[in-house]
């Protein structure tokens, strides 16, 4: 017979202490963290619904769009708490409200864009918590309108009509024949320089007018160039390289040289391979262009048109064939890029002057002069904003203040 | 005849464009010029990619010089071309989503062009090293201060330059590295690219009233006289 093992009375006082703690500790850790589910029995808390919903039809529209604000619930602290707010709308006299949007805890503002004009709407908001809803009052009816103006760019308009009057009253200033001082754009002036370059090296010149298509104003200043390119090249008979990533420009880089060449009276020298298509992608362009650099070594490169990450990669393998390169761009990202890599660069604005600075035209030249006036505004405008900003914030003074406020009301473009 | 109705479509489309900002109701005619454009756009590839076949072809057929690059250009043309249109391998037929995972389309894209696209782009870090090279070698003051400003803004992103100037107490802390790399990007380049922006933004809105009112004509391959 064996001896049944006996437990000491003390090890079955610390054993039950050790079961009871750990119980507790079990519950603690998985029940006490959310009053809600540990005790479903407990009352569950409700927060504050957001109140004073109103709705107002969007300003200056096409009567397409419905502005919903709300103030916060009460219980929007901070805390997590209310996950966010969800928005719904009905019709005037229908209680089915359908889910339109959902914005974040701490925002009291949704513009519903998918509403019809001349339709009633009502909306109402529900702070989200815990997967459950605390619903709003709902709000006034509302009707989205359609206005004729939009005030709202009134201060665009405005500069607008000034640059735009400046560049008008200077073509027919011009046209009167009187005579307009334009500065010299080095660039430029290198062009023909860079075309003869090309003639004497016997080898043929390269034109990329961008990645962009025909609706880049980039792209048709590119092209505008390239009609004045192209007749130089025509009257001096070197062939001209221009592969593109786009079909629209590939049609009309053709038209363009070709008309160039009639005008050169040598219809017979035009070809319409001189213009030829590649790819849309942009690093399959970049590898053929790069490949065309490579294999055929023109003696001058033209970049101009919109350009993003090819710009370097194409300009410093222009670079390593030793061609003469003259870039242009408005992309100011690109710039430094081309500025490094390239002969000359036109910068920005040069590059939509381009066109006109070779033409020699009184009435191209006068545009370039309207544009100097838009210049002179920026410039009192920048000297009375930073010197209005700079007082204000250093001495304070309530002239500066307003003054300050004011330029940045004015020039502050709200859509 | 031939250049007048251009003249006279970029006079009514630009204007339309321009007032439709302004106005409203004149937004939607605005919207519907914009898909004018993808539609011409979308015919005109036709005539992109028949150029494409055409010049290559010829060359090759011609067996003139590299042609072996334009046998691989219309092969990659016309494998991929073939692999979207018939949607080959593609797990839910003819009439799934050409780039449905799983195509031959899709893998093709996935493991030949993406690739090759991502080569092109690796390629500008050495061609950014070269670049810097070449330019911020000392030779003048612009070019001295470009060097100045380009080691400073190096330095200030990396941790070395944290540690080189930590020192420096908190009162003068535009000295320390990182904060005058902050300072450089934020004043003298942002009021540079500003100026640049202006700029542009004027020379957009001068050459767009030359091509609206007509004056500019290159484009049309025409003289302005």
């Amino acid at each position: 017979m064996t001896d049944k093992p006996t437990i000491s009375p003390c090890l079955k006082v610390i054993s039950a202490s050790f079961i009871f703690l750990f119980f507790n500790i079990f519950n603690q850790t998985l029940f006490s963290q959310n009053p809600l589910q540990s005790n479903q029995s407990a009352p569950i808390y409700i927060p504050a619904p957001p109140t004073n919903v109103r709705a107002q039809d969007f300003k200056y529209d096409r009567g397409e769009a419905v502005e919903v604000r709300w103030e916060l619930s009460a219980d929007d602290t901070g805390s997590n708490f209310i996950t966010g707010y969800e928005i719904y709308r009905a019709g005037e006299k229908s209680d089915s409200f359908i889910l339109v949007g959902f914005v974040a805890p701490k925002n009291k503002l949704l513009i519903d864009k998918n509403v019809e004009r001349g339709k009633y709407y009502r909306f109402k908001v529900a702070a989200s918590y815990d997967g459950r809803l605390s619903y709003s009052e709902i709000s006034n009816a509302v009707t989205p309108e359609m206005d004729i103006i939009n005030w709202n760019l009134l201060n665009l308009f405005l500069v607008g009509l000034i640059v735009a009057g400046a560049v008008i009253y200077f073509i027919a200033h011009a046209k009167r024949g009187k005579k307009l001082f334009i500065r010299k754009i080095a660039g430029l002036e290198a062009i023909d320089e860079a075309i003869g370059r090309a003639t004497e090296m016997g080898r043929p010149i390269l034109f990329i007018p961008g990645i962009s298509d025909m609706d880049d104003v980039q792209t048709i200043a590119g092209i505008t160039l390239l009609g004045r390119v192209a007749k130089v090249v025509a009257d001096y008979d070197i062939k001209i390289n221009m592969p593109v990533s786009r079909s629209l420009v590939m049609t009309t880089a053709r038209e363009t040289i070709k008309e160039a060449y009639l005008g050169a009276g040598r219809p017979d020298a035009y070809n319409d391979d001189m213009v030829r298509y590649v790819t849309d992608e942009q690093f399959g362009y970049v590898a053929a262009v790069d490949g065309i650099m490579v294999r055929e070594k023109p003696a001058t490169c033209f970049y101009l048109g919109a350009f993003f990450a090819e710009s370097l990669i194409l300009a410093e393998t222009g670079n390593s064939i030793g061609a003469i390169q003259i870039a242009g761009t408005a992309q100011p990202a690109q710039l430094p890029f081309f500025v490094v890599a390239c002969d000359y660069t036109l910068i920005g604005e040069e590059l939509f002057a381009a066109s006109a600075y070779l033409s020699n035209e009184p009435k191209q030249l006068g545009s370039l002069k309207g544009q100097d006036v838009g210049k002179f505004l920026a410039m009192i405008v920048i000297i009375i904003g930073v010197v209005s900003a700079t007082v204000s914030h250093a001495w304070g003074g309530e002239f500066f203040i307003k003054l300050s406020e004011y330029m940045q009301r004015i020039f502050t473009i709200q859509n | 005849m031939k250049r007048q109705v251009p003249l006279l479509i970029t006079l009514v489309v630009g204007t339309v464009l321009i007032l439709s900002v302004f106005f409203p109701p004149a937004e939607r005619l605005g919207e519907d010029f914009s898909i004018f454009f993808d539609i011409i756009a979308v015919f005109a590839f036709f005539l992109g990619g028949g150029n494409l076949v055409r010049i290559h072809g010829n060359r090759l057929y011609k067996k003139n010089k590299d042609w072996a690059f334009s046998l691989v250009t219309l092969l990659g043309f016309f494998i991929m071309l073939i692999a979207g249109l018939f949607k080959l391998g593609n797990p839910g037929g003819i009439s799934a989503d050409v780039a449905a995972s799983g195509s031959l389309f899709q893998m093709l894209y996935d493991w030949i062009f993406n690739p090759l696209g991502a080569t092109m782009y690796a390629l500008l870090a050495f061609y950014v090293a070269s670049a810097s090279y070449r330019a911020f070698r000392a030779k003048n003051r612009e070019a001295t201060i470009l060097l100045i400003a380009a080691f400073i803004i190096l330095l200030g992103r990396t941790p070395l330059g944290v540690y080189a100037t930590s020192w420096i107490p908190e009162s003068f802390s535009l000295l320390q590295i990182p904060n005058l790399a902050i300072w450089i990007m934020t004043s003298p380049n942002l009021a540079g690219q500003r100026a640049i922006m202006i700029g542009i933004a004027l020379g957009v809105i001068s050459m767009s009233l030359r091509l609206i009112l007509g004056v500019e004509r290159t484009y049309l391959g025409v003289d302005n006289e």
